[in-house]
């Protein structure tokens, strides 16, 4: 928001790439859990960008995102955040776009010394190289304390009136807002992110290891931020729905999934994803009886819709808390 | 002018907003495209988009879960 607004006091004209991965986490979750929805519910790229007045443009990148995640050149960060290689995609992704529509260069809002990988001083280079976006990358918070840029040199911008901020600080930020007339924005120091995420990336390894296989598609990842995820067996994992929203949104993969419900009580939307063979069926009807309003109940009714079946009922006993080890759950 | 319906249904947000975008860039000003949804967030983010891209709202309904939001493309949009 700062270098856009940097950018437009130097009557450059801008226009914003939001870039969808599908591990965002705004836009998800206040749409699901019904706990979320008082949260504004607002997307904060387009926000932005109608604050800032420019053009925002959001771009669905994630089939060729798969093999940031699958296959990070530079590593992952403490979870499954592939923050390098991923901000060489995305800055990849922008040059190929500015050329597309004729725009001369692309602006970041990093700063050096913000982040831990990917906004290090030696690592901030890498970006400009492996994005192939070279010189025509400019960060208007940090370009003093960086060589100047194409822009730079070329006099489209001025850098005297460019920013020289390093470091995990957010005051001299916060200060040039004030000073701009901007006090409301977005969070400022990230967690847009589920692969930052401990549980997430916990879920994600997980699933890998179950598959045998590195790979995922967009389901996937969805159903990873949505509901209790246990793993009783190696072979199959349950995901039960926390509450209402949940159990909605659960809903859309009946036909994808084995699944199963209480019918004498309440209860939540249980998907079965694995094979399951008959005592694992039994099993897994325990464990929703466990998660519905008949959980100290003596015998509960399950329906259970086996993917490629007939429907079947199955009057069990719920586990009770002390039968389910705490390792099942992911 | 033509009228146009685009199914975004049990989509989540940002994906009602990309799917229209990509609709609406094929198509000419003052059609108009009736977007369905069931993500409650496309409520907010699609005219949003709109008006940052200089397209018009010109209704929304909601109607057991599913949303109807009602486009008009603008003039020197994209």
């Amino acid at each position: 928001m700062l270098a856009t607004q940097a950018m437009l006091e130097q009557g450059i004209h801008v226009e914003g790439i939001n870039f969808y991965t599908g591990f965002c986490v705004e836009g998800h979750t206040h749409a699901i859990r019904k706990k979320d929805k008082a949260k504004p519910k607002r997307n904060n790229a387009l926000w932005v960008a109608e604050q800032l007045g420019i053009k925002l443009h959001i771009i669905d990148v994630i089939d060729e995102y798969k093999d940031v995640v699958i296959n990070p050149k530079h590593g992952y960060g403490s979870n499954m955040n592939p923050c390098l290689d991923c901000k060489c995609f995305m800055v990849r992704k922008a040059h190929e776009w500015i050329e597309e529509h004729n725009f001369d260069f692309i602006i970041t809002g990093e700063v050096v010394g913000q982040r831990p990988m990917s906004q290090r001083r030696d690592t901030m280079p890498v970006i400009q190289r492996e994005s192939g976006a070279e010189d025509r990358l400019l960060r208007p918070l940090c370009a003093k304390i960086l060589p100047a840029t194409l822009p730079e040199r070329e006099g489209w911008v001025d850098r005297e009136k460019l920013f020289g901020f390093n470091g995990r600080g957010r005051k001299p930020q916060i200060a040039l807002a004030e000073k701009m007339g901007i006090s409301d924005f977005a969070q400022p120091s990230g967690g847009c992110c589920f692969l930052t995420d401990a549980a997430y990336s916990g879920k994600l390894a997980d699933l890998w290891s179950a598959r045998g296989e590195r790979r995922y598609e967009l389901d996937d990842i969805m159903l990873l931020k949505v509901g209790r995820h246990l793993r009783p067996r190696p072979h199959f994992k349950i995901i039960v729905g926390r509450e209402e929203g949940e159990n909605r949104f659960l809903e859309g993969y009946r036909k994808q999934f084995t699944h199963l419900y209480t019918t004498s009580h309440p209860g939540p939307l249980v998907l079965l994803d694995g094979k399951a063979n008959d005592n694992d069926l039994q099993l897994a009807a325990q464990l929703a009886a466990r998660f519905s309003q008949g959980k100290m109940a003596e015998t509960v009714r399950v329906e259970l819709h086996e993917k490629g079946a007939a429907k079947r009922e199955l009057d069990v006993t719920p586990l009770t808390n002390e039968e389910i080890p705490v390792e099942w759950y992911l | 002018m033509s009228h146009h319906q685009l199914d975004a249904r049990r989509m989540l947000c940002p994906m009602p907003v990309i799917r229209t975008q990509n609709f609406v860039a094929k198509l000419p000003a003052g059609d108009t495209v009736d977007v369905l949804c069931t993500d409650p967030g496309a409520l907010h983010d699609i005219p949003a988009w709109c008006r940052i891209h200089g397209h018009e709202i010109i209704g929304t309904q909601e109607q057991d879960g599913e949303l109807m939001i009602s486009v008009r493309v603008g003039a020197n949009s994209d």
